[in-house]
């Protein structure tokens, strides 16, 4: 590289959904998340690359903004580094103003705007390849010479797509505009649009089409439903034969490197036992989490989310929440974390709050395992109404159960709030794309590597101290119950059990409560292993259907609906919020329903079996 | 009229929007997704509860807008 020639520092701007993610993801080779709808990236990331001349360039993602003055946390950074506010980022020396070629009118006015900050800047003309499709046709030359900014096409999801632009950068810093006496940016918009572009239709045909039919009232709705429960029969049904393969995998290797270990028993305890037992319990659920994202990737690609929004708005209205909600609740199904930051584009704080306190009762993918562990152990794996798959059917209601009960929730807080002014929806609509296979088989290996890191990293740490406070203190010269009731894990969960008991919890469960607040999915490993420990050669899902009532595994159901949430989710609450006030709040809340929920589930469910 | 008192498919042009308040932030938004003055809007659809949000097209974007929001909206038929 040639150090002679001092970096560049450049910053992505423009309106959300422009393709600003995409072009950085190009340039850097980065793996940020792109999708199809606005307020995808929340936060500024930076990258590097080095033009063919040598020179390095460092590139900084931000927030989409649809204006300088900004209405929402996320627009707030990007309007912060533009005007060289942001704490510990210098101005930086280009801005690469982004706009989507099939939708100037709009994002050009906010091109005008971040021009009048007289800064070095060029303008991606990005989507090219939409625009040609629909026969719109812009004559760059006289755009260039009205914005007075060099003007460079872009195809941000095409290799080579941005080659132009990384020339043009190359060739020095861009002069900077003229600044403009305050006309009217509209005006001015306008004028450039008649002068340098020609457009056969003001909206893509398809578009049209598409939309006709998604938000049709009925239709629209329908259609809403059936890809929701389409997408847990595929969970259910696709991911069998799958799961049966790790599990016999896993077993297999087990019983191998366990003979293997045949002389040093304390060793091969905590190897099969603790380590195959524990972590493999959780392993086969690998195939379950992938299916589901294959189809939230798939959503959000093809812009069909913000339709969604738009159909469920006056629902969630109702309910004390927005339209806007729909995208980061949708995320949290995935995980609360992500779900909760990507409330930052959400304008007013008051739904926003909400939003985040009642993310944790979306049905994460951490809480999979438990769902799938009980469903295969007590419910029945056949076809019902001839089409739908009645274990599929349950796991569909648990998570209509999550989904309701944050509805509810959010309508109490809605009662007990004091300010009640006029809430925001105002929600752009992107133009409908087909996903790429690429970027989703790209998303799906990223989803299974931040799997496996957990599976390897925090899952097998705690599965492994459980394994020792379930082993030691070891059991007394003479004793006849299994030695785990003897251990430092034995005397906590009995002592637990005073409090779970009458929601229908055993000592085993009680245990593997605990580590499960870090992860969820650890609930299930440590079943595993505490079972696997107190003598138990079966399967854990054969042990649970023969060793614990209905009524029990109901309860544990009801439990996870509502479970407390994971640490981390907590401290994302914490830094997102600012405040502790809010966490207390949420982890109070979610306890108690979680009890009560439990309770009445045990309950009901014992006096109806009796 | 108001572009939430359009009925559905048919076009207008904006006149202006109002704030509701002092300095109105959804106003101060609307205004900046392009509703001014001599802009040809079209009320595309409605939600399905309650014809609520509604789906406009304004320039070449679709918005969903409550019916409170485009309230906000003076528009006038199209000639
Ligand atoms: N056809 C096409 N799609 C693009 C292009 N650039 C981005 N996209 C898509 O546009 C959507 C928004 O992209 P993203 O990078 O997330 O936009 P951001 O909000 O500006 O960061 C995604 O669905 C991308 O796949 C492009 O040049 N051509
Ligand atoms: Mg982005």
């Amino acid at each position: 590289m040639n150090e002679s020639v001092a970096s560049l520092r450049l910053a992505l701007v423009g309106s959300p959904n422009c393709g600003k993610t995409a072009l950085f993801n190009l340039l850097t080779g980065g793996r940020q998340k792109v999708a199809n709808y606005a307020g995808v990236t929340v936060e500024r990331k930076e990258g590097r690359f080095t033009a063919p001349s040598g020179r390095g360039f460092q590139l900084l993602d931000l927030p989409g903004a649809y204006s300088l003055e900004a209405a929402s946390p996320d627009e707030m950074i990007t309007r912060d580094v533009c005007l060289g506010n942001f704490p510990g980022e210098t101005v930086p020396d280009v801005i690469v103003c982004v706009a989507d070629a099939t939708n100037l009118r709009l994002h050009l006015r906010f091109v005008l705007e971040v021009r009048r900050l007289g800064r070095p800047m060029v303008l991606a003309l990005n989507m090219m390849d939409a625009a040609r499709k629909r026969g719109i046709e812009i004559d760059v030359p006289k755009l260039e010479a009205a914005l007075g900014i060099p003007v460079i096409e872009t195809i941000a999801v095409r290799r080579n797509g941005a080659a132009e632009l990384v020339r043009r950068l190359d060739g020095g810093l861009p002069q900077v505009a003229a600044v403009d006496s305050g006309a009217d940016l509209h005006a001015e918009v306008r004028a450039m649009i008649n002068d340098a572009i020609r457009m056969p239709r003001r909206t893509a045909e398809i578009d049209d089409a598409i939309d006709r039919i998604v938000l049709h009232p009925l239709l629209g709705l329908g259609l809403l439903g059936v890809i929701m429960f389409l997408i847990f029969q595929a969970v259910f049904s696709w991911a069998a034969p799958l799961m049966e393969g790790i599990d016999a995998g896993v077993g297999f290797l087990g019983e191998q490197v366990g003979a293997g270990l045949a002389s040093m028993p304390v060793l091969q305890s905590l190897v099969v036992d603790g380590i195959f037992a524990g972590v493999g319990g959780v392993l086969v659920f690998l195939p379950q989490i992938l299916i589901l994202f294959l189809f939230i990737l798939a959503l959000e690609e093809s812009g069909y989310l913000p339709r969604a929004a738009f159909l469920l708005d006056r629902l969630m209205l109702k309910a004390g929440l927005t339209g806007r909600s729909f995208i980061p609740l949708l995320s949290s199904f995935a995980c609360a974390i992500p779900g909760i930051m990507a409330t930052r584009s959400i304008q007013d704080p008051r739904d926003r709050l909400t939003t985040i306190l009642i993310a944790p009762l979306m049905t994460c993918s951490a809480r999979l395992p438990v769902y799938a562990l009980l469903i295969a152990a007590f419910i029945p794996d056949r076809t019902v109404l001839g089409i739908f798959n009645l274990q599929g059917v349950v796991l569909f209601s648990l998570y209509v159960a999550g989904i309701v009960s944050a509805l509810a929730v959010a309508w109490v807080i809605k009662l007990v709030r004091r300010d009640k002014s006029e809430h925001a929806l105002l929600m752009e609509l992107p133009s409908y794309r087909v996903p790429h296979p690429r970027d989703i088989a790209i998303g799906l290996w990223e989803r299974a590597t931040i799997f496996l890191k957990r599976v390897g990293g925090i899952i097998l740490s705690l599965t492994i101290i459980l394994w020792f406070l379930s082993t030691f203190p070891g059991a007394p010269e003479g004793a006849t119950d299994p030695a785990i009731n003897y251990s430092l894990a034995g005397t906590l969960g009995r002592w637990m059990h005073t409090v779970f008991a009458p929601i229908g919890f055993n000592w085993q469960i009680c245990i593997a409560l605990v580590p499960g607040i870090a992860a969820r999915e650890v609930a299930v490993s440590s079943l595993a292993t505490v079972y696997a420990l107190s003598g138990n050669e079966d399967g854990l899902q054969a042990i649970v259907a023969t060793q614990w009532s209905l009524a029990t595994a109901l309860s544990l159901l009801a439990w996870y609906v509502f479970a407390p949430m994971c640490l981390s989710t907590l401290a994302t609450v914490r830094r997102e919020t600012n405040s502790w006030r809010q966490v207390w709040i949420m982890t109070g809340y979610l306890f108690a329903l979680a009890y009560v929920a439990s309770l009445l589930t045990y309950q009901i469910a014992r006096a109806m079996s009796t | 009229m108001r572009l939430s008192e359009l009925s559905q498919g048919s076009d207008a042009i904006v006149q202006e929007v109002e704030n509701v308040s002092e300095g109105d932030p959804i106003a101060r938004r609307l205004r900046d997704y392009g509703f001014v003055r001599g802009e040809p809007v079209r009320l595309v659809g409605r939600g399905p509860i309650g014809a609520d949000p509604l789906l406009v097209q304004i320039g070449y974007t679709r918005f969903a807008l409550r019916r409170a929001e485009a309230a906000r909206v003076l528009v006038e038929g199209a000639a």
